[in-house]
């Protein structure tokens, strides 16, 4: 797929989690449309995953971190052929498996997320049993900026290094916003990219909405015997004019007026790519 | 105050434990090292993961032979127990092995989502569980382990009363490939018998002793102490009681334990754990909703307070969970001419 069929594809994706979070009344807009850029790169051009090889052993994972922000996986999965997209209808519905954060009863997802600071660990798991086994599947899991004041991580961390797994890469889905307000002042986790390197990975910084960068950065591990940290700068809200950078779209549900307005411009923007791409 | 008591047994218990032939075995935590290792030498996908806890897991010797298999973490019981639920989710059997008292505080999150939530299946095992550290305080006390973990759906909590147990609940766990909870003491324990008539089963209480007066219904390194008072009530009161060793505290074998209340005038439940939420609370609520809650009830745990201080043995004698201990709770019960239902 060229970048321009991954943009065109991020538009439509954009379009469906809104319009699963409008269906729901309920949802993490800001940090699902933050993120989907890169759950678009990964699913699409760097995982070795799909519903037909989900149960290999020898399969990457993917395990979100962020689990708030499910609205962008479930998406992506559906968009993927892991389940019809009209499931998603059903989220946060009486007695459905799409519920508020990843679980397992969702083919395509990996782990039940969702308390913060999880993932990682999990992660560190994964990629160890894989060097046990010297098979050469990776594991990715996406952090959110806010998540990295849990200490776990921390923990999990150091312990990747120490064990020099470089078949592990972590993003975090750099938003620079958290429920209260900008992480900086919420709590300062910079600067990233020094911290993750004194803790022995190796980092990039990126802009998390390139499809070049993220492509070039998730292709395999940036340097090895150390685990990778993909840093990616990017808008919280990202794709909804009114809603990139504004805080309170983290778990903020658009209105019928704003729904129409977002949907609008979807169209608008499929409608001129269609142009393009074809 | 007094220097602390050394061993567990006062004379008085020991002399019985011999007259009853009950052999002194070593701690559970051996027979779990042990027993870990017998695994790990048959299937290199066992693991031991540790949390700077080798050594106080007894795996020294398995950390030498089967280097590649103790995969060390540090001391960070978070990242212990997600790390292990990832190793356990790419097929590898875990033995994630840490202190009883912040595996299932400190990891507790972790335990609930990435390991009974996520269906890991990890088997967590609380090393020098309860009371073992003594005097080192409450900060190294898990009086609260099964409290948590019954309140937790797809977990399986098993507190070893022996050896025999010991080992077959290692052997239970790794086949289960469901999360367990094993519990582990480092006192030597008395080899309590009955292999045979009552194998280890998870979820199956083992009746240890027959009689219709009152029941013990105990668990865990509590359990020798009901057997021995079992006999000093026959030798000097003439009373049949019933031992009832639960090893399984989830799942829960309410049909044994409903049957003891049927069966006897009172049922006086033991662990080494606080009064809230453990054992004794099971019991009652299994006993309450059979219908046959006409027996007398006691839970001789850990009080709700500020512990004692002092050893392992000196804080079992203080709270009355030893030989002598639970038969004066037993006369105080039985001598009470309560009717039975
Ligand atoms: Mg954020």
């Amino acid at each position: 797929m060229t970048d321009e069929q991954l943009e065109y594809k991020s538009v439509k994706l954009r379009r469906s989690l809104l319009k699963s979070i409008k269906h729901a009344g309920a949802g993490h807009t800001g940090g699902s449309l933050s993120c989907i850029d890169i759950l678009n790169v990964l699913y699409n051009r760097i995982l070795n995953v799909s519903p037909e090889t989900f149960f290999s052993p020898d399969r990457d994972r993917y395990i979100q971190s962020k689990g708030h922000s499910v609205e962008a996986l479930f998406v992506v999965l559906a968009d993927r052929g892991f389940f019809p997209e009209s499931e998603l209808e059903t989220l946060c519905c009486y007695q459905s498996h799409f519920i508020g954060h990843p679980t397992r009863k969702v083919p395509g997802v990996e782990q039940n997320t969702g308390g913060l600071g999880h993932g990682l660990p999990i992660s560190v798991g994964t990629a160890l049993a894989a060097k046990l086994d010297k098979k050469e599947y990776r594991t990715f899991t996406l952090l959110g900026d806010g998540e990295l004041a849990e200490g776990s991580n921390w923990e999990a961390a150091m312990a990747a290094a120490h064990y020099g797994l470089d078949n592990l890469t972590a993003i975090i889905d750099c938003n620079s916003l958290q429920i209260a307000g900008r992480t900086r002042e919420v709590m300062n986790s910079e600067p990233l990219g020094a911290k993750w390197s004194a803790f022995g990975w190796s980092v990039s910084r990126i802009d998390g909405h390139d499809y070049g960068q993220l492509t070039e950065a998730l292709s395999g591990p940036l340097k090895r015997g150390k685990p990778s940290m993909v840093i990616a700068d990017t808008i919280k809200g990202k794709g909804v004019d009114f809603m990139e950078g504004v805080g309170k779209w983290h778990h903020g549900v658009p209105n019928d007026e704003e729904y129409g307005r977002a949907m609008a411009a979807f169209d608008t923007q499929l409608a001129k790519r269609e142009g393009v791409l074809s | 105050m007094s220097t602390p008591a050394a061993s567990m047994y006062s004379e008085a218990a020991a002399s019985m434990a011999s007259e009853l032939g009950l052999k002194k075995g070593k701690a559970n935590l051996e027979v779990f090292a042990a027993t870990v290792e017998e695994l790990a030498s048959k299937d290199r996908n066992v693991l031991a993961v540790v949390s700077d806890s080798r050594g106080s897991g007894k795996l020294g010797p398995f950390s030498e032979r089967y280097p590649e298999q103790l995969i060390e973490l540090g001391i960070a019981e978070q990242n212990l127990v997600g790390v292990s639920a990832g190793l356990a989710s790419a097929g590898k059997t875990v033995f994630a092995v840490s202190p009883a008292c912040f595996l299932s505080a400190r990891s507790l999150e972790q335990i609930k989502n990435d390991v009974a939530y996520s269906d890991n299946p990890v088997t967590l095992v609380g090393i020098s569980a309860g009371v073992s550290y003594g005097a080192l305080g409450t900060t190294h006390h898990s009086l609260h382990d099964f409290a948590v973990l019954r309140a937790i759906n797809n977990m399986n909590v098993v507190a070893p009363a022996d050896n025999y147990e010991a080992r077959e609940a290692v052997k239970a766990a790794a086949a289960l490939k469901k999360p367990v909870f094993l519990r582990f003491g480092k006192a030597p324990l008395y080899d309590l018998g009955f292999e045979a008539e009552q194998p280890f089963r998870i979820g199956k209480a083992r009746l240890l002793r027959n009689g219709g007066d009152v029941a013990f219904v105990a668990t865990g390194e509590a359990v020798i102490h009901a057997l021995l008072a079992a006999e000093w009530l026959k030798r000097n009161h003439a009373l049949n009681a019933r031992v009832l060793d639960v090893h399984s505290i989830k799942p829960f074998d309410t049909e044994t334990v409903v049957a003891a209340a049927k069966g006897c005038r009172a049922v006086i439940t033991v662990e080494e754990h606080l009064v809230n939420g453990g054992l004794g609370e099971a019991c009652a609520a299994a006993i309450l909703e059979s219908g046959h809650a006409g027996c007398r009830f006691r839970r001789v745990a850990i009080p709700d307070e500020y512990t004692v201080t002092g050893s392992q043995a000196d804080i079992f004698r203080h709270y009355g969970i030893s030989m002598e201990g639970l038969a004066q709770t037993a006369l105080s019960l039985a001598e009470n001419n309560v009717p039975v239902s």
